[in-house]
């Protein structure tokens, strides 16, 4: 039960290795670097999950009766998640300009066949 | 003013940034960044003497109280090194005038120096900050730049090496969030003074390690550690010369910076060292990549390539220092932060000026240069000379500390290694020199010295390389206190 209480941190270890062996075994540019965002995404969900409080409900101020005891779940991952998500949409468009321009200068997107003759 | 000095220096570049792309024409651009450089150079100056005078600066953002706000702070080490990236941008900002209009087209270079003071922007924020995850959007503030910047050089291969840096940087970078994560959820903060007071609490979890570990590679990765540096001598050998000269001497300098930072003000030198063995990883591997690298470098017939490798192997005498995790040896690792820069500063900048004159930095192509570009070649000379270790230059000095280091700790073997290194960079340097100075060639005979624009600042960094290797008071002064103020015995 415990297992499957930590039903999201498994699935970030899952996305996490996927991306990982994506990254490193592929030899197309382009897989490469979805392999980095499936990478990166792993890490979003695993900052999204750490957040979440049983029982809290969304941060936002509740005001009246009984408004001590309500649970709030934590902001402050998901704010800081933002900031990684830019991060990594800024980082696959710059990784697929440098693809296009790869592409254009070599004929190919593939890497065993990006071949330059040693100087 | 004063008391808002220590977000000024970040925050001036990155406004300024935006105002370098917008202007639009390349010299309002090199403007731009001229004044982002110096306003960098004054204020670290600046903030290193009233650190040195005043003690620790802190800064609350928005007047929000540590540790709920991001807290700027400042202790000797940052200091130093925020002096060490503005005296370097200072210093390549005048140089890159002339290289760059030779290296990149005209309508890309007021991009290329928006992207520069953006660089610079993320190493000074990396820096200054005391908040973990702020260190991790400044990380990839400078790194997403230097791509671009990497990207710009001329030879298709730019865009090669710029991809594969930018896929290693971004794994490097993803480990460091997963660390940052993994500490937050143990101990709910994010600033690092905070982090060091609420880890040993949690010390014992596994989840601590597992951050440590990630911490671990994320960095290294970052400062090209081997053999986590396979990245970089793609990177400094087909980047533009001008970012060569300011990636080489400041990108993987701030990341050392990091792992003192995280290892001995965050996790502690007795965590670190102790329970986790830290020596235990970076000590062989500093000790290969001195002996492995320099073995490559020597080996290699592109110039720029052959000092990238050496590079490499610079960076395993720092971490080599740190790995000593004495006063001592954390003191040789910070002053050769500061020494490895001015050298690798000068000798790509030297470069630079061959690439502006002939169009090439191949071993080949350079016979007969030391009578064609005399001041060039000299400059050359005189860094190599540093990088061997010789008397008088800022080279002896780090090797001084690193060896006494060494010995006081009884690894005479390290120091054995040492004063190996040294034999190899003679091998590699001369391997130049005897090229340049005692071969005759037809083709560069017509070849004139580099333009003065060029050749001032490189003398700039050659005369800072024996002045500092004479007198180095001042630079072993602070590196000794920044190391005392990182391992807690500060008084």
């Amino acid at each position: 039960m415990i297992a499957l209480g930590h039903f999201n941190y498994w699935a970030v270890v899952v996305l996490m290795m996927v991306g990982f062996y994506t990254l490193i075994a592929r030899g197309n540019l382009v897989k490469k670097l979805i392999g980095l965002n499936i990478f990166q995404t792993s890490v979003f969900l695993l900052y999204i999950s750490m957040g979440k409080i049983v029982g809290g409900t969304a941060p936002i101020l509740v005001e009246g009766e009984g408004a001590e005891d309500v649970l709030y779940s934590n902001p402050i991952p998901h704010v800081l998640i933002l900031t990684a998500i830019v991060v990594g949409v800024a980082t696959t468009a710059l990784g697929l300009s440098l693809v296009v321009r790869i592409k254009e200068a070599y004929g190919t997107v593939e890497e065993d066949e990006i071949r330059d003759d040693a100087l | 003013m004063t008391e808002h000095l220590l977000v000024l220096v970040v925050a001036v570049p990155l406004i300024l940034a935006p105002v370098a792309a917008i202007v639009g024409r390349t010299g309002a651009a090199w403007i731009v960044a001229w004044v982002a450089s110096w306003w960098a150079f004054g204020a670290s100056v600046a903030l290193l003497r009233q650190v040195w005078e005043g003690g620790t600066i802190r800064y609350f953002l928005g007047g929000w109280a540590a540790p709920y706000g991001i807290e700027y702070r400042l202790d000797l080490a940052n200091a130093f090194v925020i002096l060490i990236v503005g005296t370097v941008a200072a210093v390549v900002i005048p140089y890159a005038r002339t290289s760059v209009a030779k290296e990149i087209e005209e309508d890309r270079g007021a991009l290329f120096y928006a992207a520069f003071i953006l660089c610079m922007t993320g190493l000074l924020g990396i820096a200054v900050t005391g908040d973990v995850f702020n260190v991790f959007v400044f990380l990839e503030i400078s790194s997403l730049s230097a791509y671009a910047l990497i990207a710009l050089g001329n030879d298709r291969r730019a865009l090669t090496a710029s991809y594969q840096y930018l896929i290693m940087g971004s794994v490097g970078a993803t480990f460091i969030v997963i660390g940052i994560g993994l500490v937050y959820v143990m101990t709910g903060t994010l600033n690092m003074v905070d982090l060091a007071e609420r880890l040993p609490a949690v010390a014992d979890t596994r989840t601590i390690p597992v951050a440590f570990t990630f911490f671990t590679v994320g960095i290294t990765l970052k400062l090209a550690l081997f053999p986590l540096h396979l990245w970089l001598p793609n990177a400094y050998t087909y980047a533009p010369s001008a970012v060569t000269a300011f990636i080489a001497s400041t990108a993987t300098k701030v990341a050392v910076y990091l792992l003192l930072r995280f290892f001995f003000t965050i996790f502690g030198a007795s965590f670190s060292f102790d329970e986790m063995q830290l020596d235990l990883v970076l000590m062989p591997l500093a000790l290969i990549a001195i002996l492995a690298m320099s073995l490559v470098a020597i080996y290699q017939q592109n110039v720029k390539r052959l000092l990238a490798y050496s590079s490499v192997a610079q960076i395993g005498y720092m971490v080599l220092g740190i790995s000593l995790a004495s006063v001592l040896g954390v003191t040789a690792g910070i002053l050769h932060l500061f020494n490895h820069a001015l050298m690798k500063g000068a000798l790509f900048m030297a470069m630079g000026c061959v690439m502006y004159r002939i169009g090439s930095v191949h071993v080949d192509r350079m016979a007969g240069l030391g009578r064609a570009m005399p001041w060039t070649m000299a400059a050359f000379v005189a860094g190599g000379l540093s990088i061997i270790g010789v008397p008088l230059t800022v080279g002896f000095v780090s090797k001084w500390y690193l060896v006494q280091a060494a010995l006081e700790q009884g690894l005479w073997p390290v120091a054995v290694v040492v004063l190996i290194g040294s034999l190899l960079a003679l091998m590699y340097v001369w391997k130049v020199v005897e090229v340049a100075y005692f071969r005759q060639s037809d083709p560069n005979a017509g070849i004139r010295e580099a333009p003065l624009t060029l050749l001032v600042p490189t003398w700039v960094l050659v005369a800072a390389n024996f002045y500092f290797g004479i007198d180095a008071s001042v630079t072993a002064g602070i590196a000794t206190r920044a190391a005392e103020v990182l391992l807690g015995v500060a008084p």
